[in-house]
């Protein structure tokens, strides 16, 4: 089961004690932070679990997969996640665990 | 464009002064905790969605054969998961958005790499 904004808040309510009201609103801000520093270019180190950043694309040739026909993609602005070296280890050291688990990824 | 980044400490400092009814140490510890329930939740390979932010999850990669970059010698990554973020709706569209008006007058190309 997919970890949600509702259990975030769920664990601030319940190691810290803020208000169900409070944990809501803390956790929407917290995201929203991110949202708006990404969005005026800052990228967002957060030690520890990752850093976010933006990343320019050239517009770039494109194809409608189903039909073949060709579409320009436009310019844009993407957003980047980079997990730091700790979450990554972290992942790794539960390499077993994931085997049996048959994890479904996407794509 | 802008260069410069934001740490978790800056976080905390504004979201203190956003939350005055939340005392420093306890907005400090609700982001550290914020951030170590999603770095638990990936590494028991767990999603993580969060509507209008993005998704977090883990992707597969196989074992491959890959190269010691100084001694050139051949050696053998084991296959692992790795940390991915897909970014959502709202927050794909608004990060682009202010990117398209930001550049809308000058259409110079910036030679980004």
């Amino acid at each position: 089961m997919a970890v949600t904004k509702a259990d975030l808040a769920t664990t601030l309510f319940n190691e810290l004690g803020l208000n169900k009201r409070e944990a809501k609103e803390f956790v929407e801000a917290f995201f929203e932070k991110i949202r708006i520093a990404l969005e005026t270019g800052e990228s967002v180190k957060l030690s520890g679990f990752g850093n976010f950043g933006v990343r320019e694309k050239n517009p770039r040739p494109g194809r409608n997969p189903k039909t073949g026909e060709e579409i320009p993609i436009t310019a844009r602005r993407v957003v980047t996640f980079k997990a730091s070296q700790k979450l990554k280890d972290r992942v790794a050291a539960n390499a077993d665990m994931l085997r049996k688990n048959t994890l479904k990824h996407e794509e | 464009m802008n260069n410069s980044a934001i740490t978790k400490s800056e976080m905390i400092d504004m979201l203190a002064a956003e939350q005055p009814q939340l005392a420093y140490r306890d907005v400090e510890l609700a982001v550290k905790g914020m951030l170590e329930c999603m770095a638990d939740a990936l590494a028991e390979g767990k999603r993580i969605e969060v509507r209008g932010f993005g998704s977090f999850s883990l992707h597969y990669r196989a074992s491959r054969v890959g190269r010691n970059p100084k001694t050139g010698d051949a050696v053998v990554v084991p296959e692992k998961h790795v940390p991915h973020f897909k970014p959502g709706k709202e927050l794909r569209e608004r990060v682009d958005m202010a990117a398209a008006a930001a550049f809308n007058p000058a259409t110079g190309s910036d030679d980004d790499l």
